[in-house]
């Protein structure tokens, strides 16, 4: 059970947010400039580490903001939270 | 029966109180304070089951949630309660309790005849055979089915209630022994919010069971003010019969507590309480598990941990047996041996693994005239049902085996100690790791991912006055990590230190053969798991801990391993040549620490509470009227009315005939309703559908289809401009949220800079969709200030107004390809606007439809339903959507669409399919294939999305996606159902008005 | 003296009465603890099920013998033994069914082709419907299992109630069962019988089985791969095949390769042991929710999984309390039995809910993985076409489907209904 600091509202349960996957996936600026493969890239392809992982959450059940966290996939240990658009905290880049 | 074995002064228990109660039928009593178990033993009964294989005579082993062998089945019919440890179930008047995996009893057990074969049946001697013939693994099964399992499930549904609270605190303390509750006063004393929890009745924990002092007085006075002084506390909850069963990521604990421990029938309260606690600190003082020795038939009924039998004597004033030996590796079970001898048993005696022990417990039961056998074990138990004698022989220099004559000591109990383990469960549920202490044998926690810290025996600390400096250390620490640093001049409490001198570790007692070969050794009692077979499974390469778990199932009964897992470990060791114990791993220790009920896991997550059911604000209307409903994901929704005697068949053709011919009404409340606003809401749209928006005017409705970045179609629904930057997005039912979330994850991770906001309104309005030809007329006479021509108002757009004095909102919008009027009120208004129209509609042939009608009504239009008519798999193109895929922009998903797969030329395509039989309605979900036959395997070119029988054509209908179905139409393809194949043809999927003038009139 | 007897290979009831005799003395081990060599024709990474059963296969039906199979822990110890024993192949479409009853026939004669009772028992499989929607799912599954040759029926809820008498079928329960699929074929098998008896198999043909050696490299040298860098050193071979459930992805990074694949938490349950009470498995997707009854009488549950990656193979209480909410409706008596022991494994779910067994961009590397909450049943099928696919450096005809470029083609196998859990 996750104790996840939303950078808008502090500590609240897991089951407030949702997951919403790898972090800092941009959609392509020209998608048809990118080969398929580049395309399925984009889509599909994760880095899934086992370790340092930089995820998008959503406080669903609360301010409904997305927003980013670096977490240890290994342990769940939470390094930090930060807002779309910042850059990782320190220690977590 | 009399409570022979009751002393008579001394315990806890309170004589003036007798209890009446039943074991296996049989009348007896005990005391308020017993636990079933001490009452049992009071009244000498010392068999109480047989075990899981070999259905060997077993007896009560030990006095709390270690016990392995007394399981019970406790009451019966509704409440009973399977597999119940007698040593946790407090005694209350009127108990009954039976033996469980024997029949007819205890006593004689037919199938006991497992142990004549038990030569045939080591550790996995199932993956060894029941192989031939094939075929007769299921006869095999049978039995071993039903000779496998242990007490009965009840039969009826539980008549008790389970709670579930969530709560907060700064320390949460886990046991309420000595350490905990020093911990818990060290904490509370800060003013820290501060839980303590204990799976006893008393808090106390193992000084229950002792003749402990503490500040030169019983132990019991220390645990009375330290009680009273935490019930002064206010930021202090003591929790009792509250068992920390589990420890979670980031500090967050599960525990159960019992609420109605003696009142069988359930009382007035809920049975048990799942309590959620999210702490900042866990202390865990969950006190030390005494593990036995393991030698030959150790499992006989009479054979008890050292701990056990003293806090039988201690706590409950019985003597487990009359005659005893004492048979121990370390110096605390003297305690029990001079416990023993001061409760009159006779004979006492202790027979020790150590050479010459010389501590001041061995001293003083020298002193006391007890004898003590020094370097010698038990090589031999007799008595089958209950401990006769043992042989005692001295061990050898490296007590491989045995020397010198055997004697033999009659005795009725043994009393054995093989020194304390850790409770460390807790630590390890949240990923803490442990070492192993190879001097002591055991193992304390080491490294963890939370906030917590292990004290007192939980941490290998046995020494009572250890254990209440440790706890306030700890609970002072744990207070002020959490931001409480005051401090409190109270002198600590002392207990007398006792000098003990170290343990003999032998992990398997050699006896006169090698082990396995005279009688056996066990190490899990209750699933009859020996030294021989552990060691079986090392000999056969079952090497990890892991492995020899599984293999031989140590470890795996309801006691989870408590006392033969470490020993098993070490044997397993031995086997295989590794010096220390901790390098064959310890088995990650899994929640729940005592076993959890489902029930409580449930909570009040049950009956009509399991989700909450979302209704329309005409809800009781539909009710009223005797619909059947339609479950559409939270939603409850109107599937069909049916009039007296009518079938559902007859229901829908009515409202079908009555949406095309006169007018109906639809209670459309539950489609998503979504309110975009901003600057950019336009070019928000564009690139989150797949048609432009930039051009829409304001008042108009247009159709959107939305596709994820894979090009398959996600939701569709009709979005109408309400104004310059402000549009409202209808969504399919079940897909409301998921748009929503949807629209909010691309503006605000992908396109912040876009200045629009969503917000869902779906439950602010009441939708009520007038659909025929009358729809105009009844509308008309509830408005005034809309022009319902159709000049004036054309389908696809939408006026404000009135309707029946109510502000609304009205789209001329069509799910039915009819002339319809989508009528939007606040919600608060949707039961009166209904009500009104019904009372005004009967002249128009005003009817209610539901769901069912609505699909049919649609189908005939070949409209889609996302998630029927597409699953995920399914693009635009298939549906013969072109038409509403923008050329001039970018939206999502339209990349995917040059995939290699997009273009393939035998996608599944939507298309219409009529039966030969006009009368027969295929069954949604049928596949359709090319070859008349109905010999599987067939190739399947397709299958039916939807069906129904079409009352405004008299016939039977069907949607389909069919592999290259539009060059099919004109063909006929076959669908095969279980006996019987059914042919139709191909066709367009539009089935009536295909040039829309209806819709338009 | 006693005579030393020769250690004893095959299991039958004869060789375990002979044992008996000598007191279980001279059984043969199961499988050797070899020290790995420097170089072998083909590497399995990974010693899970698949891992094994591809080694097998690749011994037995490819004459390739010198091979390793490399195991980070202790063989079976990853998903093979933490899932819930589910076997069964009533898949959607046609690629699935295909090498799922390929797996299922295979299992049909494990027991005998392995000489290990792997205890198949095939009690049935019931997939509730709740809904008009999972009705129109449901029988669209029946019929195209039907029409794919696998057995496969439609239950009413009156037939659920004749097969299975506790469960509550009143269609006022707040999830009300409308139906079920049945696939009689369907049901159980010991888990970690089937990790065992592929290994012991796999011994006996001559494949090294290396515990306790982690993979922390994959070599390569002009685009093809040429060995792995382990923590008992280096290991040449021509052939790599990565089958490692729960870190399939980390593996495939160690050769530069990202996957379609997220690893999310998938927790499992069993409760105490009681008497026969659940003949077969009664799963719902809908609400989260899988039960059977084990031979020794502990009911096997499964829960839904954890909504974020994690390999910390713990997962969330309140995941299990609704997975239990679930189960206490539709089988009311089950809520005064008790959860004995909870556990959490690795998914490595891909974005179709179907597996990759593929080959790779690096030459001579092949990945086997992505099978999400439903590896355990297709074990044998899953190995024997990997298999295939190592020998002959090319896909069979069963696997051909579940290559890595089907995500740039977009010939994705959406399976999302079929799994045990939604994903």
């Amino acid at each position: 059970m996750l104790l996840i600091p939303c950078p808008y509202c502090g500590e609240r349960e897991e089951t407030e947010f949702h997951h919403g996957g790898e972090a800092h996936i941009e959609r392509p600026q020209d998608p048809d400039a990118l080969s398929d493969a580049e395309w399925a890239n984009y889509i599909f392809m994760r880095t899934n580490p086992k370790g340092l992982f930089h995820e998008r959450w959503v406080h669903a059940a609360g301010c409904r903001r997305w927003f980013n966290m670096a977490r240890n996939t290994a342990t769940n240990a939470i390094i930090g939270t930060y807002k779309i658009g910042e850059k990782p905290p320190k220690g977590a880049r | 029966m009399s409570q022979i074995n009751r002393l008579a002064h001394g315990g806890r228990i309170d004589r003036s109180k007798p209890l009446h109660f039943t074991f296996n039928g049989q009348a007896m009593r005990g005391y308020a304070g017993d636990t079933l178990a001490s009452a049992l033993i009071a009244n000498g009964v010392r068999l109480v089951g047989r075990s899981f294989k070999y259905h060997r005579p077993r007896g009560i082993m030990a006095a709390g949630a270690e016990e392995a062998n007394a399981l019970v089945q406790l009451e019966s019919g509704r409440r009973t309660l399977a597999n119940q440890q007698a040593t946790r179930i407090e005694l209350y008047e009127g108990l009954s309790a039976t033996s469980i995996n024997c029949w007819p009893g205890p006593n004689f057990d037919l199938m006991a005849v497992n142990s004549w074969f038990h030569r045939l049946m080591p550790a996995g001697f199932y993956y060894k055979t029941f192989m031939w013939p094939a075929a007769a693994w299921k006869y095999y099964e049978h039995f071993i089915r039903r000779a496998a399992g242990l007490g009965v499930s009840p039969k009826l549904p539980d008549p008790d209630q389970y709670d579930q609270m969530n709560v907060h605190c700064d320390v949460l303390v886990v046991g309420g022994g000595a350490a905990g509750l020093a911990a818990a006063l060290a904490a509370g004393r800060t003013g820290a919010r501060v839980i303590l929890a204990d799976e006893q009745a008393e808090l106390g924990g193992q000084l229950l069971g002792e003749q402990a002092e503490i500040n030169g007085k019983p132990a019991s006075h220390w645990l009375a003010a330290g009680e009273s002084e935490l019930a002064g506390l206010a930021d202090v909850t003591v929790l009792k019969r509250t068992t920390v069963f589990g420890y979670y990521d980031h500090n967050f604990a599960g525990m159960l507590e019992t609420r109605t421990a003696k009142l069988p029938n359930g009382g007035a309260t809920t049975r048990q309480r799942l309590w959620h606690v999210r702490a900042k600190r866990v202390v865990i003082a969950a006190g030390a598990l005494e593990r036995p020795l393991i030698f030959s038939d150790n499992d006989r009924p009479g054979v008890m941990l050292a701990g056990a039998v003293r806090t039988y004597l201690n706590r409950y004033g019985v003597r487990a047996g009359s005659n005893a030996v004492v048979f121990t590796n370390n110096d605390d079970a003297y305690r029990t041996a001079i416990a023993l001898k001061d409760a009159g048993v006779k004979g006492v005696c202790v027979i020790d693994t150590r050479l010459a022990p010389h501590g001041e417990l061995p001293t003083q039961a020298l002193q006391a005239g007890i004898a003590v056998i020094d370097n010698s074990t038990i090589t031999g138990v007799t008595g089958k049902r209950r401990v006769q004698s043992v042989e005692v022989m001295t061990l050898n220099a490296d007590a491989s085996g045995v020397i010198g004559p055997a004697r033999t000591f009659p005795c009725d109990l043994v009393a054995t100690s093989g020194g304390w383990n850790p409770v460390i469960h807790l630590h390890s549920h949240a990923g803490g790791k442990a070492t192993f202490d190879e001097a002591r044998g055991l193992f304390i926690a080491a490294d963890t991912l939370q906030a917590s810290a292990c004290i007192g025996a939980a941490n290998g600390e046995f020494q009572l006055n250890d254990c209440l400096k440790d706890g306030f250390r700890a609970g002072r620490d744990a207070a002020a990590k959490a931001g409480f640093k005051k401090a409190s001049r109270r002198k600590l409490p002392t207990a007398a230190v006792v000098d003990e001198a170290p343990a003999r570790i032998i992990w398997a007692l050699p006896t006169t053969k090698p082990i396995g070969q005279r009688g056996k050794h066990f190490l899990d009692l209750q699933h009859d798991v020996t030294v021989a077979d552990v060691q079986l499974a090392a000999r056969e390469g079952y090497r990890s801990v892991e492995h020899t778990k599984r293999y031989t199932t140590l470890g795996m009964a309801t006691d989870q391993g408590k006392t033969g897992n470490i020993p098993g470990m070490a044997v397993l060791a031995q086997a295989l040549g590794v010096a220390n114990p901790g390098d064959v791993g310890t088995t990650t220790f899994r929640p729940p620490y005592t076993p959890v009920t489902l029930g409580a896991f449930a909570g009040r997550n049950v009956g009509p509470l399991a989700d909450p059911v979302r209704m329309t604000p005409m809800h009781h209307w539909h009710e009223l009227a005797g619909c059947k409903w339609e479950d559409v994901g939270q939603w409850k929704r109107p599937w069909y009315y049916p009039k007296d005697g009518e079938s559902m068949a007859d229901a829908v053709n009515r409202e079908c005939l009555a949406a095309r011919n006169a007018v109906a009404l639809l209670d459309a409340s539950t489609l998503g309703k979504i309110d975009i606003q901003g600057p950019d809401a336009a070019e928000f749209l564009n690139r989150i559908y797949t048609n432009a928006w930039s051009g829409l005017a304001i008042g108009r409705c247009r159709y959107g289809l939305m596709l994820k970045e894979d090009g398959m179609v996600f939701d569709d629904g009709v979005t109408t401009r309400l104004g310059e930057n402000h549009f409202l997005m209808t969504t399919t039912t079940g897909n409301a949220a998921a748009v929503l979330g949807w629209l909010e994850e691309w503006l605000q991770t992908e396109w912040p800079e876009l200045k629009v906001y969503c917000n869902s309104v779906t439950e602010a309005w009441a939708t009520l969709t007038l659909c025929g030809p009358n729809a105009r007329h009844l509308l008309a006479e509830f408005t005034d200030d809309m022009d319902l021509s159709a000049d004036a108002f054309p389908f696809m757009s939408m006026q404000e107004g009135t309707v029946g004095d109510i502000p609304a909102r009205v789209f001329r919008i069509s799910f039915t390809g009819e002339s319809s009027f989508e009528v939007n009120v606040p919600a608060s208004y949707g039961l009166a606007l209904w009500t009104q129209l019904f009372n005004a509609g009967e002249k128009y042939g005003l009817t209610p439809y539901g769901t069912e009608a609505m699909h049919v009504l649609r189908a005939e239009k070949g409209y889609i339903i996302v998630g029927q008519e597409t699953d995920g798999t399914v693009i635009p193109q298939d549906l013969g959507m072109q038409w509403i895929l923008s050329k001039k922009k970018d939206f999502l998903g339209r990349r995917s669409f040059a995939r290699p797969d997009s273009a393939r030329g035998d996608r599944k395509q939507l298309v219409g399919l009529l039966t030969g039989d006009p009368d027969m309605v295929l069954e949604e979900g049928a596949q359709i294939v090319a070859e008349n036959r109905n010999n599987p395997p067939i190739p399947m070119i397709g299958h039916v999305t939807s069906s129904y029988y079409s009352a405004n054509l008299g016939r039977s209908i069907a949607l389909a996606l069919v592999s290259s179905g539009r060059d099919r139409v004109g063909d006929t393809v076959y669908i095969p159902m279980p006996g019987k194949v059914i042919s139709a043809e191909v066709t367009t999927p539009v089935f009536i008005d295909p040039q829309g003038e209806r819709l338009h009139g | 003296m006693a005579e030393v007897e020769k250690p004893v290979k095959k299991y039958s009831l004869f060789s375990l009465a002979r044992n008996a005799l000598s007191f279980h003395q001279n059984w043969e081990k199961a499988w050797r603890s070899p020290e790995p060599k420097k170089h072998y024709n083909a590497i399995i990474i990974g010693g899970g099920g698949h891992g094994l059963a591809t080694a097998y296969y690749l011994a037995k039906e490819h004459g390739l013998t010198n091979i390793a199979v490399i195991e980070k822990g202790w063989l079976g110890g990853g998903n093979t033994g933490r899932n819930t024993t589910i076997i069964r192949s009533n898949y959607l479409w046609d690629e699935s069914a295909a090498i799922y009853d390929k797996a299922l026939q295979l299992y049909e004669g494990l027991s005998q082709d392995l000489n290990y009772n792997i205890m198949l028992s095939q009690r049935g499989v019931l997939n509730l419907a709740h809904n008009l929607h999972d009705v129109r799912e449901l029988k669209r599954r029946v019929h195209a299992i039907r029409l794919n040759g696998i057995d496969s029926e439609y239950l009413s809820p009156a037939q659920i109630k004749e097969m299975i008498p506790i469960i509550d079928i009143s269609p006022s329960i707040r999830y009300p069962v409308m139906g079920a699929s049945l696939q009689r074929r369907g049901g159980v098998a010991r888990h970690d019988a089937v990790a065992w008896g592929f290994a012991r198999a796999a011994d006996a043909r001559g494949v090294d089985i290396i515990q306790q050696c982690e993979v922390t490299g994959i070599l390569r040298e002009g685009g093809r791969v040429t060995g792995v860098e382990t923590t008992r050193g280096t290991i040449h071979a021509p052939k790599v095949g990565i089958v490692t459930a729960g870190h399939t992805s980390v593996l495939a990074a160690m050769a530069g390769i990202r996957l379609p694949i997220t690893s999310y938490p998938l927790q499992a349950m069993v409760t105490e042991p009681v008497k026969p009470i659940l003949n077969s498995v009664v799963m719902s997707n809908a609400v989260h929710c899988y039960v059977s009854q084990s031979d020794k009488g502990e009911l096997v549950l499964g829960a839904g999984i954890d909504g974020y990656n994690s390999y910390t193979q713990r997962g969330s209480l309140h995941i299990v309390e609704e997975q239990l909410a679930a189960v206490c409706m539709l089988f009311p008596i089950f809520s005064r039995l008790r959860i004995m022991r909870k556990w959490g494994g690795i998914v490595d779910t891909c974005p179709d809910a179907s597996p990759i067994i593929s080959k790779t961009p690096v030459e001579g590397l092949y990945i086997n993985g992505g099978w999400g909450t439903g590896g355990f049943k297709a074990t044998p099928g899953s190995g024997w076409a990997f298999a295939h696919t190592m020998a002959r450096d090319e896909p069979h005809a069963l696997n051909a489907p579940y290559a890595l470029d089907r995500f740039t083609s977009g010939a994705l196998i959406a399976e999302h209904g079929a799994a045990a859990v939604a994903h």
